[in-house]
C-alpha cells in the first residue's frame, strides 16, 4: 500500500478527480494549502503598501492506493495536473503500515 | 452653513427693534415670522438619516474591511461607539457649544445657553440660508449631530489596529468637546439670513438721526458669529470642519502612537475590499444628505449640491484609477475607491459655492494629489496612518477648502460669494476678488491645522498618562478583536 500525495494548481482538481476516477480511484483527500517552490509569489499593492505574496495557494491531494496502481495514479495525475508551466506541483509516494475501515474492520487493502 | 435659532418671539423683538431705529420712517406692519416649510423639513429628515447611513454602516464597514480580519470587530466597535457617544454628548452640551453665543468666548466657542436643549420644543425654529426660510429647530440639531458624530469616526483610521478601547473612548469625549465642537462654532455660528437682511434694511430705512444706531447694530450682527466665519472663510459642509480637522488628528495620533507592529515586514493586506467598497459606496450614497443636506432647505442650492458630489467624486475615482494604472501598472479597485472618496471631501467645502465643471476639476486634481500623497509621500515620510486618513481626508479637505475659494468665482461658473446686507432681504453675490476669498481660505485651513493639530497632541498625551494609547504587545498580535473585545468576526 502507498499514500499518494500530490500538490498541484487549484483549478486542476477537478481534471486530476476525473483521471483518477477513470483509472478505478474511487476515495480522494483534498485540502487548500499555501506554499512556494520555483514559481516565485506576486506583488499586491494596496494604496501604497506594496506586498511580495510568496505563498501561492495550491490544493494537495492524498490517495491510498495498492502498490499495483501507483504507477497509473502518478502517470493519471501528471497527465491531468500538467500545465508545462511552473507551479505545476510536485507528487510524493510513501509507504502505508496499515489501513483500517472504521464501519467494518476491515484492514490493508480491503481498507482501500 | 448656518445656524443661529431663533424662536418666533425673538423674530417679532428683532422687527421691534429695527423699527425703533427707524424712528422717522413710518410704522411698517411687524413681518409675519416664517414657519418651516414641510418639503424642507422632510429633505433635511431625509439628508440627516443618510448622514447617518455614512458612518453607520458606510464608514465602518469602508474601515474595516481595510484592516486585517482579526481587527475587524475592533473598528466596527469603535465607529459604532462613537456615534452613540456622540450623540448623546451633542443633546447634552455640545449642539449649545457649537450653536450659542459664547459671551465673551464667542469668537472660538458658543455658551450653555441651550445645554440640555433648553428652551427649545417643536415649535422652536433655525434659521436657513434664505431670508424668511425656516427649519424646525430639532431637525437641525439633528442634521449636524451626525456631522459632529462622523468626524471623530474618520480619525479611528489612522490609528486603527492598535490603539486601546479605553483610551480611544477618552480621547473621543475630550477631542468632541475641546476641538470639534469650537471648530463648528468658529466656522458655522453666524447670525442667519434674517437677523442681517433685517438689520441692513432698518440702516437704509433709517433717517440720519438713526443711522449710527442702525449701523451700531448692524455691526452687533455681524459680529455675532464665528472666527473664522467672520475671517470670510467658506466652508459649505464642513471641509475644514469635518476633514482637514479630522486628517489631522489622525495624523498626530498615529505619529505619536507609533507604527503597528510589523510595519514594512509583515503582510498587512486588507481583509475584505468586498466590504470596503460596500462602505464607500455607502459613503457616497450618504454624502448626498451631508453636501446637499448642508444647504438646509429643497432648492436650486442644494440640486447644485447634489450635481457636484455626483460629478466631482466620479472625476476623482476616474482620476486616481487611471493614474495608478499609469504609475503602478494595474487599476485598482481600493485606488478607484479611494479616489472617490478623496473626491467627495473635496467637494464638501465647494458643494454649494462651485459650479459642476469646477468641481469636475476639482475632483481630478483630489483624486490624482490624494494618490501621490497616499502612494508615494507616506512612504517618503514613514508613518503609519493605517487607512490614509490624513492622505485621502485631511489632503482632500485642503484641496478642497482651497479650490472653494477660486472656484465660488460666478466667472468660473461658481455660485458667488453670499452677501445678505446689500439687498436686505434677499441674497445677491458680493463682488469676487481672488486675493480676499482665497486668503479667507488659506488663512482658515492654516487655523484648522494648527488648532487641531496642536490641540490633538495635547489630548493624546493626557490619554495617555491617564488610560495609556496602546495596547500591550501580545494583544496587539494576537488582534483587537479576541484581546479587546472578546470576541472575533469570522468563525471558519
Amino acid at each position: 500500500m502507498k499514500i499518494v500525495m500530490a500538490i498541484i494548481k487549484p483549478f486542476k482538481l477537478e481534471e486530476v478527480r476525473d483521471a483518477l476516477t477513470a483509472i478505478g480511484v474511487h476515495g480522494l483527500t483534498v485540502t487548500e494549502v499555501k506554499g512556494y517552490g520555483r514559481q516565485k509569489g506576486h506583488t499586491e499593492i494596496y494604496r501604497g503598501a506594496e506586498y511580495a505574496v510568496s505563498f501561492l495557494p495550491k490544493i494537495k491531494i492524498e490517495v491510498a492506493v495498492t502498490d499495483d496502481l501507483v504507477a497509473k495514479v502518478i502517470e493519471a495525475i501528471t497527465a491531468a495536473a500538467r500545465t508545462g508551466q511552473i507551479g505545476d506541483g510536485k507528487i510524493f509516494v510513501s509507504s502505508i503500515e496499515k489501513a483500517v475501515r472504521i464501519r467494518t474492520g476491515e484492514t490493508d487493502g480491503d481498507a482501500l | 452653513m448656518n445656524n443661529k435659532t431663533l424662536n418666533r418671539a425673538g423674530l417679532v423683538g428683532l422687527a421691534f427693534a429695527a423699527m425703533a431705529g427707524a424712528a422717522l420712517a413710518q410704522t411698517p406692519a411687524a413681518p409675519p415670522a416664517p414657519v418651516p416649510n414641510k418639503g424642507d423639513t422632510a429633505f433635511m429628515m431625509s439628508s440627516t438619516i443618510l448622514v447617518l447611513l455614512m458612518t453607520v454602516p458606510g464608514l465602518a464597514l469602508f474601515y474595516g474591511g481595510l484592516v486585517r480580519s482579526k481587527n475587524m470587530l475592533s473598528v466596527l466597535t469603535q465607529v459604532f461607539a462613537i456615534v452613540c457617544i456622540v450623540s448623546l454628548m451633542w443633546i447634552i452640551f455640545g449642539y449649545s457649544l457649537a450653536f450659542t453665543n459664547g459671551g465673551g468666548l464667542n469668537d472660538f466657542v458658543g455658551g450653555f445657553s441651550k445645554a440640555f436643549l433648553r428652551g427649545v420644543d417643536g415649535n422652536s425654529v433655525a434659521a436657513t440660508f434664505s431670508n424668511g426660510v425656516v427649519i424646525p429647530e430639532y431637525v437641525y440639531i439633528a442634521f449636524q449631530m451626525t456631522f459632529a458624530c462622523i468626524t471623530p469616526a474618520l480619525i479611528v483610521g489612522a490609528f486603527a489596529e492598535r490603539m486601546k478601547f479605553s483610551a480611544l473612548l477618552l480621547f473621543i469625549v475630550l477631542w468632541v468637546t475641546f476641538i470639534y465642537f469650537p471648530m463648528a462654532h468658529m466656522v458655522w455660528y453666524w447670525g442667519g439670513p434674517d437677523a442681517v437682511g433685517n438689520a441692513a434694511k432698518a440702516l437704509a430705512d433709517a433717517g440720519t438721526d438713526g443711522k449710527a444706531a442702525a449701523q451700531a447694530a448692524l455691526d452687533a450682527v455681524n459680529a455675532d458669529a464665528g472666527m473664522l466665519f467672520k475671517w470670510g472663510a467658506l466652508d459649505f459642509a464642513g471641509g475644514t470642519v469635518v476633514h482637514i480637522n479630522a486628517g489631522i488628528a489622525g495624523l498626530v495620533g498615529c505619529v505619536l502612537i507609533g507604527k503597528r507592529i510589523g510595519f514594512g515586514r509583515e503582510l498587512m493586506a486588507p481583509h475584505s475590499l468586498t466590504m470596503t467598497l460596500i462602505g464607500a459606496a455607502l459613503l457616497w450614497v450618504g454624502w448626498f444628505g451631508f453636501n446637499a443636506g448642508s444647504n438646509l432647505e429643497a432648492n436650486g442650492t442644494a440640486a447644485l449640491a447634489m450635481i457636484n458630489t455626483f460629478v466631482a467624486t466620479a472625476a476623482a475615482a476616474v482620476a486616481w484609477l487611471f493614474v495608478e494604472w499609469a504609475v503602478k501598472g494595474k487599476p485598482s479597485m481600493l485606488g478607484m475607491v479611494s479616489g472617490a472618496v478623496a473626491g467627495l471631501v473635496a467637494v464638501t467645502p465647494a458643494a454649494g459655492f462651485a459650479g459642476p465643471m469646477g468641481s469636475i476639476v476639482l475632483g481630478l486634481v483630489a483624486g490624482a494629489v490624494c494618490f501621490v500623497f497616499c502612494s508615494t509621500v507616506k512612504n517618503a515620510l514613514g508613518y503609519d496612518d493605517s487607512l490614509d486618513v490624513f492622505g485621502i481626508h485631511c489632503v482632500g479637505g485642503i484641496i478642497g477648502a482651497l479650490a472653494t475659494g477660486i472656484l465660488v468665482n460666478q466667472a468660473l461658473g461658481g455660485a458667488g460669494i453670499p452677501d445678505y446686507s446689500t439687498k436686505p432681504g434677499e441674497l445677491v453675490a458680493a463682488t469676487y476678488e481672488f486675493g480676499t476669498a482665497f486668503m479667507a481660505q488659506l488663512k482658515a485651513v492654516l487655523f484648522t491645522l494648527v488648532f487641531s493639530g496642536v490641540g490633538s497632541a495635547i489630548l493624546y498625551k493626557i490619554v495617555d498618562v491617564i488610560v495609556g494609547l496602546r495596547v500591550a504587545p501580545d494583544q496587539e498580535r494576537e488582534g483587537l478583536d479576541i484581546a479587546e473585545h472578546g470576541e472575533r468576526a469570522y468563525h471558519d
